[in-house]
């Protein structure tokens, strides 16, 4: 079962991946190996495809790099839920097609396992069925799509 | 309608206000090497495009490591090179030449009423001229490349109202700090933020603003465009409306603003640095895009002058552009910082991303003029970054230990 993540607020993109560790310096081929290598340096070997981050507010404030996020991708993170998001990480996830939720879950505990329903847009955690707020239709056309590159192809337009 | 309504609507050829969604047509793309390997991969690979939009329309700069620091960021910067003559980009800033930001800003490339979107979060410098500039990932910079243009949210408007002067040894710097100290790290996310009331600020110092402006979450950052140099001249359309709906006002009497300092490792946690306990420092560090033009190193070098910097401190000056070197060269700014004990690096971002040129070990303390004290920002994680104007910087090369300029008596 997928489990949590939790995180407190303003996660900054240098804690998830930090700059020294970008594929420029490295390799795009080692990125999977840095997300939170320093905050949380057991997630990148422990983490399943399908788990879910959950934080408080501001999540991916700092940089632009779009390496933060593809790192979380390439791990198979399932979505992120919190409060809110810094504006650049928002857009860089939308645009790659990572499933993200505003919503305050901070309730509930890290470790804990929880099964997400994308399709609904709901949590089950603690035997409680969580609605979370429904993703925009733009987001969702772009998640159908799988990511705004694949949207762009197929309609060339933005999703406006 | 405010600065930003005015601006994305001249882009977006209609009117638009805050909370419409709307595709705008770019001035400018800027991409530095850091990225530039994705996103000429995303736009050739992915998004199938062959040639840019418009090779007049970008800019690509060689600042992130510059000059390279190893064998990876050396091919990836010679890949650069020959991909900006395949596209025939003759707006090219390479290695040395300085930061973007500031290089787009000399070259005049930013100018009051465009739209700048940047590969660097930082990208909101070009608020600094009145133009709307904003950071993006890669994605949508290859979309911007590909396409020239992007598709945005117009953000509601925080206007920050400034009287007064600030008084000596305080400066935009402090007046950036204590907006995040106000704010916080998200107070202006999803915002857009014009300041006003600060006409007498040189173009470096607004500069300082505008690049700090990301630091509270600012989608863009605007300083009122008048006042400026008249190589920015102001379109027409673009003035103070005072019709216009703000979503916040923030009032700040300079005068009675103190100098700042943000401790570890947060931008907002900003106290008066007279309340700050004795704190001993092993860098001070001079540089980056928010504070590192020849104003900021002729300030330090004012301070430092007949004097010699602490025995305990290694002080780091990296210029934000050849300009700002030169210009330091010209007026004697160099030799002062030199004589007093300083390092000069190559114009670029230097150690603010902690990959070369002076990044920090273990528990070593740095008084930076940057913009960001993440924990392991300049190097190690178990290093201390503070933030704080050129100034304290000054102050603290001299002593030892993180020192209110006040306290410095006057060369």
């Amino acid at each position: 079962m997928p489990r949590i993540w939790k995180f407190g607020r303003d996660v900054n993109t240098d804690q998830i991946v930090p700059g020294r560790f970008a594929p420029y310096m490295t390799s795009e081929a080692e990125l999977r190996k840095y997300p939170f290598i320093e905050a949380r340096p057991e997630f990148a070997s422990t983490v399943q495809p399908g788990d879910v981050l959950i934080a408080e507010a501001n999540f991916g404030c700092g940089s632009s790099r779009e390496y933060a996020p593809q790192a979380l991708k390439l791990v198979g993170v399932g979505a992120i839920i919190a409060p809110s998001f810094a504006r650049i990480f928002y857009r860089n996830a939308l645009n790659l097609g990572i499933p993200l939720f505003e919503a305050d879950l901070s309730w509930l505990d890290d470790g804990e396992t929880i099964e997400l329903d994308l399709t609904n847009s709901r949590l089950n955690a603690r035997g409680q069925s969580i609605q979370l707020p429904p993703p925009p239709s733009f987001m969702r056309d772009i998640w159908n799509a799988g990511g705004i590159v694949p949207y762009y192809r197929e309609h060339q337009r933005f999703p406006v | 309608m405010t600065l930003t309504e005015q601006i994305l609507s001249n882009a977006a050829g209609k009117p638009v206000r805050a909370g419409d969604v709307a595709v705008v047509n770019l001035d400018y793309v800027m991409v530095h090497d850091s990225i530039a390997p994705s996103a000429t991969r995303i736009l050739h690979q992915q998004l199938g495009a062959e040639r840019v939009f418009n090779p007049e329309r970008v800019a690509i700069a060689i600042d992130h490591v510059a000059p390279a620091a190893n064998i990876a960021t050396a091919d990836a910067q010679s890949n650069l090179r020959r991909w900006v003559r395949e596209q025939g980009i003759t707006n090219f800033f390479d290695s040395g030449r300085g930061i973007a930001h500031q290089v787009l800003i000399e070259e005049r490339l930013a100018q009051p009423g465009r739209v700048i979107i940047g590969s660097d979060s930082h990208s909101t410098a070009y608020g600094a001229v009145g133009a709307y500039g904003t950071g993006m990932g890669a994605t949508d910079i290859a979309l911007g490349l590909a396409t020239g243009q992007t598709w945005l949210r117009v953000p509601p408007t925080i206007r920050v109202v400034a009287r007064n002067c600030f008084n000596p040894g305080v400066g935009p710097k402090d007046l950036a700090l204590w907006l995040a100290r106000e704010l916080r790290a998200d107070g202006a996310n999803l915002h857009s933020v014009e300041y006003h009331g600060l006409d007498f600020l040189t173009v470096g110092e607004r500069t300082t603003l505008s690049t700090m402006s990301l630091e509270i979450g600012a989608e863009a950052g605007i300083v009122v465009p008048t006042g400026l140099p008249d190589e920015f001249p102001v379109p027409e359309w673009l003035y103070v409306d005072e019709s216009a709906i703000y979503a916040r006002t923030v009032e700040i009497d300079l005068s009675e603003l103190r100098p700042q300092i943000a401790t570890p490792s947060r931008v907002d946690n900003v106290v008066d640095l007279t309340d700050l306990d004795r704190v001993k420092v092993d860098v001070v560090y001079l540089g980056t895009c928010t504070n590192g033009r020849h104003e900021d190193m002729r300030i330090a070098a004012e301070m430092l002058r007949g004097r010699r910097i602490s025995p305990e401190v290694r002080m780091m000056v990296v210029p934000a552009s050849r300009d700002a070197l030169q210009a330091s060269i010209a007026d004697g700014t160099l030799t002062t910082l030199l004589e007093a004990g300083a390092t000069v690096g190559t114009p670029g971002c230097g150690a603010c991303i902690g990959r070369h040129m002076g990044v920090l070990g273990t528990n070593e303390v740095c008084l930076f003029t940057g913009n960001r004290n993440f924990r392991g920002r300049m190097g190690s994680p178990d290093a201390h970054i503070y933030l704080a104007s050129p100034e304290v910087a000054a102050a603290t090369a001299l002593t030892g230990y993180i020192t209110d300029p006040r306290d410095i008596s006057a060369n």
